[in-house]
């Protein structure tokens, strides 16, 4: 007993117990999260797989048949890439001269705060909030026609808060000593910020606009809302329904023959790639960017 | 006027004017979604035959109008807090692995797993669901009902896969990433110095974490369930291909109970009629306005803890 | 309880680097014991190997032996925990929890090691505050965060809250660094008088500190610029700044140094 008090006492085993306890749930818990992940995984490249063909990429779905097999998805394929990128037309320059503004320009001012909270307030904004309000705004108000760029509006307002975030935080990273030096050097501000700032933030800013244009590329609801549904190809974006990779998995789900759960399946995993592919390349830009990281 | 040598140069006035007038497009923006949203939603209120906030049905196509948002907003709430309950402690869980328990290497590549949980789109979460969870439920949810009927959540003669449960675990599933994210920024910003106080005390690490990391990261955490509180109730494909689309207040979630405001735009859209367009709009109204209110708090409790953060 | 350390041919390493090489010394019960050396020369390094707080950094490993009289802290069945709550430490910068009141500050690992009653609780808080010289100053706003103390009173609540567990050992990282000439000779006058009870070791920039308070003083040095750190000698602190055994010893305490 004696020699218990004076040596170095173990701790109870009460406490040693919670420790492992503790240990053991935290392990757990990362397990329950990647379980879903990887059934999600699994089942969509396994399901996705049997119809991963030349058609599925190639035709759309005109004059396919409630209960046909074969059909694909090449026209929503077309209008994702088109309403991303002319969502992206609209909000990357809008994002990144708000970013510029909220960090050379307006810094601290009553402006500023005001849009920086605005920007907040707009990350929150769901997905199919955008897609009323662009319904809202321009096909019930300005009488215009469902179409992929009605759909490119919905998609740039929720990507914009994503781009101006982004953005800012690289415009900030940037040293001011380099913004210093610009200026001994009599250059004026617009020409440092167009050649010495965005230029050194370049990599962070594309990194970050990759990763929304991943986020947007997979939002479904307001595509529902905006671009409509069509089962032919449509490959101008300014005139008449268009249809969307995400619009055409919930279509296809939503079907109940098992043909058409096959290619929502198959476009479930083609969306997955694309969304996946842009993830992997923002990641190696930002890794490029950063050799010091590699150490 | 005289010319100053020292004018500002040609371009920056324009540049300026450019910056400015982008921020001031996005606060537009945002009075305009509010603007429009109101605009279009007044005709078909004004159609609407019974109240819009205690009306349970939705049947504004009808040629007497009669929808109310109570159903769907009680849907909307309780998927989410459902969601809600079942991703934070998870969430915290998988966010002290990366930051406390896991190796540093491996906590970097868990830590883009993590990421990519969250990069998957939700319409495939939404297939993911009504294609395997919606018949993987049914076993559990029988369990649950047989023996914990007593629980009121569980109770009810009839049980589904297509269940209040079912979408809710989808959406916790969706939001984990979210609020996983955030704490695990916070607990790795948590200050070593009071890590190492607590250690050199004598802590197990539990310890440590309870005396140093949880309390720092409270704030951090609460605004993440609160962010990701938000996103599930704006989350709309995922839960329209699951829940049974009633318009009725159940506490029911084993059984074919529940709709929510966002799926019953997706499901509505399609055959809505001029007032049927107006009465989601309406809907999208309240949704806007719900998840604003948790957006700010999130935000405010962030705000406050910065500078908690700077003063310390 | 205070008791004495063995240390012999002792290496740490932080992930490849080696910061200290081949230390053997002994620090001897119920005295003062200080480190001085050039900064990087790895004292708090070595320091932190005595209660194996060194591999709380990620990477970062012990070869050698460290004794607490016979027990070794490095065996394999010895859990790092429980050496810790044997042998506790006071940090350079004050790090009090800051959502804690005072009170809890100084209960906290009281909390962690069993329960207590209330009134035992207030006795041993009271008894710790009182052998920090800070409980005069504190008595009225026990309940009040330690955060709001100034910078020396939140450094003597460390101390406060480091005694509170009944150590064998103290060991005190630059304890009054960050503090004023008042302060500091507060926590100088502590160390004084906790050396009844406690084997303290206390590394210090500070030469007139290190001849004021300690008995035993070890002077460490780099052979050059990333190399390890090493003991280069240890004697009585009388000796050590009257007459060192060696000539690095003398140059770095006259201020001959570099
Ligand atoms: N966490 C760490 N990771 C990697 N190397 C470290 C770490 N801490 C210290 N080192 C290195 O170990 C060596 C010894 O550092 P240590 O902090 O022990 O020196 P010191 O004598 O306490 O210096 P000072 O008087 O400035 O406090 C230095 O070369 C230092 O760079
Ligand atoms: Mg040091």
């Amino acid at each position: 007993m004696t020699t218990v008090q004076t040596g170095i006492q173990p701790i109870s085993t009460s406490r040693r117990v919670k420790d492992r306890v503790v240990q053991a749930l935290v392990y757990l818990a990362f397990a329950i999260a990647v379980v879903p992940l990887l059934s999600v995984l699994w089942l969509v490249v396994k399901n996705g797989l049997a119809r991963f063909d030349l058609e599925f990429l190639t035709h759309s779905m005109r004059n396919i048949g409630a209960r046909d097999a074969g059909g694909g998805a090449y026209h929503a394929i077309i209008g994702t890439l088109e309403q991303v990128l002319l969502a992206s037309l609209i909000a990357v320059p809008i994002g990144l001269l708000t970013a510029v503004y909220l960090v050379e320009y307006g810094a601290g001012g009553r402006l500023a705060r005001w849009i920086s909270f605005f920007v907040d307030v707009m990350t929150g904004v769901p997905s199919v909030v955008s897609g009323l309000f662009v319904l809202a705004f321009w096909v019930l108000a300005l009488g215009m026609p469902f179409s992929g760029f009605a759909g490119a509006m919905a998609l740039s307002i929720l990507m914009m808060p994503v781009v101006v975030r982004s953005a800012e935080e690289m415009l900030r990273l940037v040293p001011n000593d380099l913004r210093e030096a610009s200026y001994a050097l009599g250059v004026p501000k617009w020409r440092t910020i167009v050649k010495v700032v965005l230029p050194t933030a370049f990599t962070g800013i594309v990194t970050g606009v990759m990763l929304a244009v991943a986020r947007v590329a997979g939002e479904t609801a307001p595509l529902l809302l905006t671009v409509f549904f069509t089962d032919s190809i449509n490959n101008d974006p300014f005139s008449g329904p268009q249809m969307g990779l995400p619009l055409y998995v919930f279509d296809q789900a939503g079907r109940p023959t098992d043909t058409a759960i096959d290619r929502a399946w198959t476009g479930a995993l083609t969306l997955i790639l694309i969304v996946m592919l842009l993830n992997l390349v923002a990641r190696l830009i930002a890794w490029w960017r950063s050799p010091a990281k590699r150490g | 006027m005289r010319r100053s040598a020292f004018r500002r140069s040609r371009g920056d006035v324009p540049f300026r004017v450019a910056s400015i007038g982008a921020g001031i497009v996005l606060l537009a923006i945002m009075a305009a979604i509010g603007v429009f949203l109101v605009v279009k939603a007044i005709p078909a209120l004004q159609a609407n035959t019974s109240n819009f906030l205690t009306e349970k049905i939705w049947t504004p196509n009808a040629t007497e109008p009669k929808f109310g948002i109570a159903a769907l907003a009680f849907g909307t709430v309780l998927g989410s807090f459902l969601a809600l309950i079942i991703a934070t402690p998870v969430a915290i869980g998988v966010a002290l692995f990366i930051s406390h328990y896991a190796p540093r290497r491996l906590a970097a590549v868990l830590g883009y797993v993590v990421d990519l949980l969250a990069a998957v789109p939700s319409v495939v979460y939404g297939l993911w669901g009504v294609a395997f969870l919606v018949p993987f439920m049914r076993g559990p949810s029988e369990f649950l009902n047989t023996y914990f009927a007593w629980i009121p959540l569980f109770g009810g003669d009839q049980v589904v896969g297509k269940s209040m449960l079912t979408a809710s675990i989808v959406l916790a599933i969706m939001i984990l990433p979210i609020i996983a994210a955030i704490s695990r920024e916070v607990f790795l910003q948590a200050p070593k110095m009071q890590e190492e106080a607590a250690l050199a005390l004598g802590a197990t690490r539990w310890e440590m974490i309870r005396m140093s990391v949880l309390p720092f990261g409270r704030p951090g955490i609460i605004s993440a369930a609160m962010l990701g509180l938000g996103r599930a109730m704006g989350e709309t494909i995922a839960v329209a291909l699951i829940l049974p689309a009633t318009f009725g207040i159940s506490f029911q979630i084993l059984g074919p109970n529940g709709n929510s405001i966002a799926a019953n735009i997706a499901n509505g859209f399609g055959e809505a009629t001029t007032i049927g367009r107006g009465a989601l709009i309406a809907s999208g109204l309240v949704l806007f306005l719900i998840t604003l209110v948790v957006n700010m708090g999130a935000r405010l409790i962030i705000a406050r803890r910065k500078e908690f953060a700077r003063a310390a | 309880m205070a008791k004495q350390i063995e240390v012999a041919g002792l290496d740490a390493y932080y992930g490849a680097h080696k910061a200290i090489e081949d230390i053997t010394m002994t620090i001897e019960p119920r005295t003062v014991t200080a480190f001085i050396g050039p900064s990087g020369c790895g004292k708090s390094t070595f320091l932190r190997t005595l209660n194996r707080m060194h591999e709380v950094v990620p990477g970062a490993r012990v070869e050698g032996k460290v004794r607490l009289e016979d027990q070794d802290l490095y065996g394999p069945d010895v859990d790092p925990v429980s050496v810790r709550r044997t042998i506790g430490m006071v940090f350079q910068r004050p790090n009090p929890f800051p959502t804690m009141s005072i009170y809890d500050n100084v209960a906290a690992g009281l909390r962690l090691n069993g329960r207590f009653s209330r009134s035992e609780l207030d006795g041993i808080v009271e008894s710790s505050l009182k052998g920090a010289n800070l409980w005069n100053e504190v008595k009225d706003r026990l309940n009040k965060p330690g955060s709001g103390l100034s910078g020396g009173q939140q450094q003597r609540l460390c101390i406060a809250r480091a005694i509170a567990v009944r150590p064998q050992v103290l060991l005190m990282d630059e304890p009054c660094s960050a503090l004023d000439p008042i302060s500091t000779l507060a926590i100088e006058d502590l160390i004084s008088s906790l050396k009844q009870d406690y084997t303290i070791v206390i590394v210090t920039h500070n030469m007139q500190q290190a001849a004021r308070v300690s008995d035993k003083t070890a002077f460490f040095n780099l052979a050059g610029q990333g190399q390890p750190g090493k003991l280069i000698e240890m004697d009585d602190t009388s000796r050590i700044f009257t007459n060192p055994g060696q000539k690095a010893t003398e140059d770095y305490i006259t201020g001959r140094f570099g």
